[in-house]
């Protein structure tokens, strides 16, 4: 009798500990997850804002500010931004220039939105690009054991090149024919997206073969073949989803450094065409007269660092939010 | 060890080959004549000998082949020449004698041999580039060190923020910057870095150390924020290992645990990383010589660029990728060493 009671206590006991003591939470999705992690770290949630900001800015911009950033306008030459007027009421300033305007009177507010577009659009293609032919390397050298060995060779050829020396010769050297056939924008833009594209490639490569390599053996994989899925199949419904996060660490890593190497093509002077304003253009011209016009350097310059700087930040929370065993700590 | 070290060196030809080949046909593709600065005057017969002349009538491979003989095997005899010849450390050696003139790489600008001005040019930027990367990580270790003994302390947190500024602020920004301040407005040192200046007592010193400065500094400024990044997570990794609590448990001073047992440890991967980011500071340093006038390397590609040079540009751009490759070899035998731990075999 006692022993009975005492059974069915220690049973109750038992059992007791695997009822829930409280209503089952929701089902969390991963992304919500994701978001949460990423929103505590202020630093990338201000450098998301601001790289979001810029992007729109540069691409809204226009239409808010409509004069035309090519619009020559001698009389208003050398204006200085309206910020001058507090230490110097002097200043030759104007409402109509809010940030003054060049040696040849166009509107700097006006060629620096145009400049950040095309800053932004050749990050943005460049990163693309390489992240393309990156991951394409990447799941293949990882997959396919065949192309290992080979593909990797090559990967490492192409991280012993010298980048930037080779850039210049490549943008200095194609400049002339690419600028003949599609004109001197789109050819510029061809040949720079092109170049900073396939030099910068190497890092996402050797980071998604590793992850596909790990990610091959799992079980998940093998019932996938087992029932017969091809290998385009699977890479694209079961490998690719699960590499995702390491190709968007290093997309935010690849557009830093395709805003930098613009602008340092740019500021070198094998860049885009004279008139065709960038962020590392629009410093590279502004340095010979840089003791008079400091603001001429030091506005673009402040544009390319600060997207820069928000970038980095925005990498290191995805590179927080998206690691599941940091996130949730 | 000797064997791996043999066998990565060995492995280095073929690399080495093929990027010499990819940069010798990126040049080939290219348009550009190296007699579009020659009048108009001169007839195209005349203009033509004087392309077969510099060696432009052959097929490529002869071309390849070419410089591929005056690079690794005409070039080295004048080294050893002057070796044995004019040099400090080894002229007591009987003269060798083993370059007879043949043609070595010629410069198409100035048509006298490249190495003769690369030569010329290396100490420049050595001088620079050298000096700022030493100072670099003299700055970076201590920093890197206190801010992951202190972690999260408000050292730390201005360490990181400081470091992701040096990442994202671009050489040709910050060096403009240094320049308005300190050239500019406050006129301490000159932003143009003489490189005809010649130190022979101390006021010569402190001149050439004022020029020195800022070019140093702006490269400097890189060099820290990623190195001190590096030795910050080094440290952490190795912070918090069994072997540190043994050292205190045995009641070490606290500076000598963490100054001798943590830091010999992390030292390992920071000492590779130093050496993997020396030839990527000789690229950097095109934008920052450029920027301060500096008569170096990295200014003698730009020009030679400009003026369509292509063996000039060729040899430097190979003399580029000779760095980053040794550097890797360097980097991984290096770590080899330091850690036992490490097998190659």
């Amino acid at each position: 009798m006692t022993d009975q009671r005492v059974n069915a206590e220690a049973e109750l006991e038992l059992y007791g500990a695997l009822k829930d003591k409280e209503p089952p939470k929701e089902p969390r999705s991963q992304w919500r997850d994701v978001w949460d992690q990423f929103r505590k770290h202020k630093g990338a949630l201000i450098g998301g804002g601001f790289l979001l900001f810029i992007t729109l800015a540069v691409l809204i911009g226009p239409l808010i500010w409509t004069v035309d950033a090519k619009q020559l306008d001698i009389r208003n030459k050398d204006m200085r931004p309206l910020y001058t007027l507090l230490w110097d009421s002097t200043a030759n300033t104007s409402w109509e220039k809010p940030l003054g305007s060049d040696n040849l009177g166009r509107d700097i507010l006006a060629t620096l939105i145009a400049g950040g577009r095309a800053s932004m659009a050749v990050g943005w293609t460049a990163m693309i690009l390489a992240l393309f032919i990156g991951t394409a390397i990447g799941v293949c050298a990882g997959y396919f054991r065949r192309l290992d060995g080979p593909l990797m060779r090559f990967t490492d050829l192409f991280l012993s090149l010298p980048i930037l020396p080779l850039l210049l010769v490549a943008v200095t050297l194609f400049r002339q024919p690419l600028r003949a056939n599609f004109g001197p924008e789109t050819g510029m833009f061809i040949l720079i997206v092109g170049v900073i594209g396939i030099t910068s490639w190497m890092q996402t490569a050797r980071i998604v073969r590793g992850e596909i390599l790990a990610l091959k053996e799992r079980e998940f994989i093998l019932a996938a073949r087992s029932i017969g899925t091809t290998p385009a199949k699977i890479i694209r419904r079961h490998l690719l989803p699960n590499v995702i996060s390491p190709i968007m660490v290093s997309a935010t890593l690849g557009l830093a450094t395709a805003i930098i190497t613009e602008s340092a093509l740019s500021f070198l002077g094998v860049g885009f065409p004279s008139d065709f304003p960038t962020w590392g253009k629009l410093l590279s011209d502004a340095v010979p007269r840089m003791e008079e016009f400091p603001e001429r350097v030091m506005l673009p310059g402040i544009l390319i660092s600060l997207t820069v700087l928000s970038v980095n930040y925005l990498g290191d929370g995805l590179r927080d939010a998206l690691d599941p065993r940091i996130r949730g700590r | 060890m000797l064997t791996y070290t043999i066998r990565r060196l060995v492995l280095s030809i073929p690399t080495l080959l093929f990027i010499s080949i990819v940069i010798f046909l990126l040049l080939q593709l290219a348009p550009g004549d190296p007699m579009a600065q020659v009048p108009l005057t001169v007839p195209p017969e005349v203009k033509q000998q004087m392309r077969e002349a510099l060696g432009l009538g052959a097929p490529i491979h002869v071309q390849y082949w070419k410089w591929l003989v005056q690079f690794f095997w005409i070039e080295p005899q004048v080294f050893v020449d002057w070796l044995t010849r004019d040099s400090l450390l080894l002229g007591w050696l009987p003269d060798t004698n083993l370059y007879n003139g043949q043609l070595r790489v010629i410069s198409w600008q100035t048509r006298s041999p490249v190495m003769d001005i690369v030569v010329q040019r290396l100490p420049q930027t050595l001088w620079v580039v050298g000096m700022s990367y030493i100072v670099g990580i003299l700055i970076a270790l201590p920093i890197g060190i206190y801010s992951a003994y202190r972690q999260y302390s408000l050292f730390d947190q201005a360490g990181t923020f400081i470091s992701m500024i040096g990442f994202s602020i671009p050489p040709f920004f910050s060096g403009v910057l240094v320049i308005v301040i300190f050239s500019v407005n406050l006129g301490w040192f000159p932003s143009i870095y003489d490189t005809t200046h010649v130190v022979t007592d101390w006021a010569s010193f402190k001149v050439q150390l004022n020029q020195m400065i800022l070019p140093v500094m702006v490269l400097a400024l890189q060099t820290t924020a990623q190195i001190s990044r590096f030795m910050r997570a080094s440290m952490l990794d190795n912070l918090n290992q069994d072997y540190v609590r043994t050292a205190r448990a045995k009641g070490l001073k606290e500076s000598v645990v963490v100054l001798v047992h943590v830091l010999r440890n992390s030292m390992i991967p920071i000492i590779t990383v130093i050496a993997l980011g020396v030839p990527s500071i000789f690229g950097g340093a095109i934008i920052t010589e450029t920027l301060f006038k500096v008569n170096g390397i990295g200014q003698l590609l730009l020009t030679a660029l400009f003026a369509n040079d292509l063996p000039m540009v060729m040899t430097l751009t190979f003399i580029f990728a000779i760095l980053i490759v040794l550097f890797n070899l360097i980097a991984d035998v290096l770590y080899g060493v330091l850690d036992p731990r490490i097998r190659y075999d």
